[in-house]
């Protein structure tokens, strides 16, 4: 999923500055998005319906309370912007095409100045959205690198063995000192 | 016991801290500038659409809430009656016999939504059929037999020549003259256009497709094709002194008056295209012996000024098709979606002033 939203902010970066391209990437650029909706909500469902492993000592309570934040605005955003582009599709009098003759309603009435507005917003969200996931990806690879406390393990499909990483933690005797 | 904001693992030298952090600002850095790369924020000569109708708007000039080009229009209602014969080309849910409700708009070429009519102006007809399935058909054509350049890229520079000189407040012949010289197929189609039959208004006017497109059949048998409405109105030249003069919107009247007297209709003749017929090529002709398809009628009942019609509003974007009609490879296409889009984006977030065609004028 992760593949697919920044591949999505690629594409839609792209496209707008395309003109040998343009028509291609809007029709990924389609159904793509409403395929992250999808998902995003599955995936809401399922944050809901299970517990997070615990934050690692090394973190400190900003920065846990930072870490929640930013989970929660990559959630809102993962819905958001999926949700912008049909609603701006519709106030634009747009088909909202996904593929074959296969189309969705609109969810909102044709009007220009709520499409303007929408449009406006869809960028404005995209690039914060950006901007979101390499504050992420730059926090997670300080603590791999840098703070070295295992923190992918949080992100771990399968079990992890609790011992062997927390003994070798760094920061456990920090924390004993 | 204190708790230190960053938790370095002390293992790690202080050079090695420094190296890591390093390469983490390096990869966000890379990140952020692919990001932008695509963004075309490295590349700012590069040809875009926001460029394209940029150069609109400095041909021009801004008129607020206005399409940057065929800004002076009028709106229509009416039917296409789908005659079935089209069933065999495309399986397009517009094709079995039937009638599809359609909006559109009439308009002249260019960027200026209060210019005087003219019987040289080039004139268009935009179209939305609201097909049984929910699916839309948009077109956007022109009474041109070709269009006057292969790309937009072509499009760009003669459109930049036709920017006025602020000393003379025209555009500079020379760099017309540069581009015919430096574009010899842009001269064979602009004879081609100088050439065409210049009929009396909109409604015994014939409108093109100009681009390629492909139908897609129920076998999944593809061919390229070209369209055009042609007028069931009989030809008339134009009036012989300019017209324009006594009456600025003349063109726009004469249809209202038309459409008043009784609907207006267009058969929709289908053009198919043989091997080697150029697809991604818009200023070259096909051959005249084509085999060409009537696949059914427009009818136009109704003329609405722009303030009363969802069509002041809609985007005519070509490349909006049902299944079983698709782009060819003519790079015009992509190109001409991506700048409407620009100039839809930019009208609708703009106050809207009154067009030239008002209400009163469309009900007088």
């Amino acid at each position: 999923m992760a593949v697919m939203i920044l591949a999505m902010l690629f594409i839609g970066v792209a496209m707008m500055a395309s003109l040998a391209d343009y028509h291609r990437l809007v029709a990924i650029h389609r159904p793509l998005g409403i395929a992250i909706l999808i998902l995003a909500v599955i995936r809401l469902i399922n944050r809901r319906l299970t517990k997070l492993p615990p934050f690692p000592p090394t973190m400190s309570p900003p920065e846990r309370v930072l870490a929640s934040l930013s989970e929660k605005l990559l959630y809102a955003l993962m819905i958001a912007l999926p949700l912008v582009g049909w609603g701006m599709l519709s106030a634009g009098d747009y088909p909202v095409q996904m593929f074959g003759a296969l189309h969705l309603p609109p969810i909102l009435p044709a009007h220009p100045t709520l499409f303007a507005f929408l449009r406006g917003t869809h960028s404005v969200l995209a690039y914060l959205l950006f901007a979101t996931i390499l504050a992420h990806v730059g926090a997670v690879l300080f603590h791999t690198l840098v703070v070295r406390d295992r923190i992918l393990n949080r992100m771990a499909l399968w079990p992890v063995r609790k011992t062997s990483s927390t003994q070798t933690q760094p920061s456990s005797s920090h924390e004993t000192e | 016991m204190k708790q230190d904001l960053l938790n370095i693992d002390p293992k790690l030298s202080p050079t090695a801290v420094v190296l890591r952090v390093a390469l983490i600002g390096g990869i966000l850095v890379g990140a952020a500038a692919l990001f932008a790369y695509a963004r075309g924020w490295f590349t700012p000569r590069a040809l875009t659409q926001d460029r394209v109708i940029d150069t609109f708007q400095k041909v021009n000039g801004v008129y607020s809430g206005f399409r940057r080009n065929h800004a002076k229009g009028v709106c229509f209602r009416g039917w296409f009656e789908s005659n079935g014969n089209g069933v065999e080309l495309s399986k397009a849910a517009v094709f079995p016999a039937g009638r599809i409700p359609v909006i559109g708009r009439f308009s002249l070429a260019g960027g200026q939504p209060y210019v005087a009519d003219a019987p040289t102006a080039v004139r268009a007809m935009a179209l939305q059929l609201q097909l049984p399935n929910g699916e839309e058909w948009r077109m956007a054509m022109i009474d041109l037999p070709v269009f006057p350049v292969q790309t937009m890229q072509q499009f760009a520079v003669q459109l930049e020549a036709s920017i006025p000189d602020p000393a003379t407040g025209k555009p500079d012949p020379a760099k017309m003259k540069a581009f015919v010289e430096a574009n010899p197929d842009a001269t064979r189609a602009l004879g081609l256009i100088q050439s065409r039959a210049i009929s009396s208004g909109f409604a015994d006017d014939t409108y093109r497709s100009v681009n390629t497109f492909l139908f897609r059949d129920r076998q999944g048998r593809t061919i390229p094709v070209r369209w055009a409405m042609i007028p069931e109105q009989s030809f008339q030249p134009p009036p012989k002194d300019d017209p324009g003069k006594a009456d600025a919107n003349y063109l726009f009247d004469a249809l209202i008056a038309a459409v008043r007297q009784g609907p207006q209709r267009w058969r929709l003749v289908v053009t198919i295209g043989e091997p080697g017929d150029p697809t991604n090529d818009a200023s070259i002709p096909w051959p005249d012996d084509r085999r060409s398809v009537d696949v059914g009628t427009l009818v136009i009942d109704r003329i609405e000024s722009e303030a009363e019609s969802p069509a002041r509003d809609m985007n005519f974007d070509p490349t909006i098709l049902p299944e079983g009609i698709a782009v060819s490879d003519d790079p015009l296409l992509s190109a001409r979606s991506a700048a409407y889009s620009v100039s839809f984006t930019r009208r609708e977030g703009e106050p809207k002033k009154p067009s030239a065609i008002t209400t009163a004028e469309v009900e007088k």
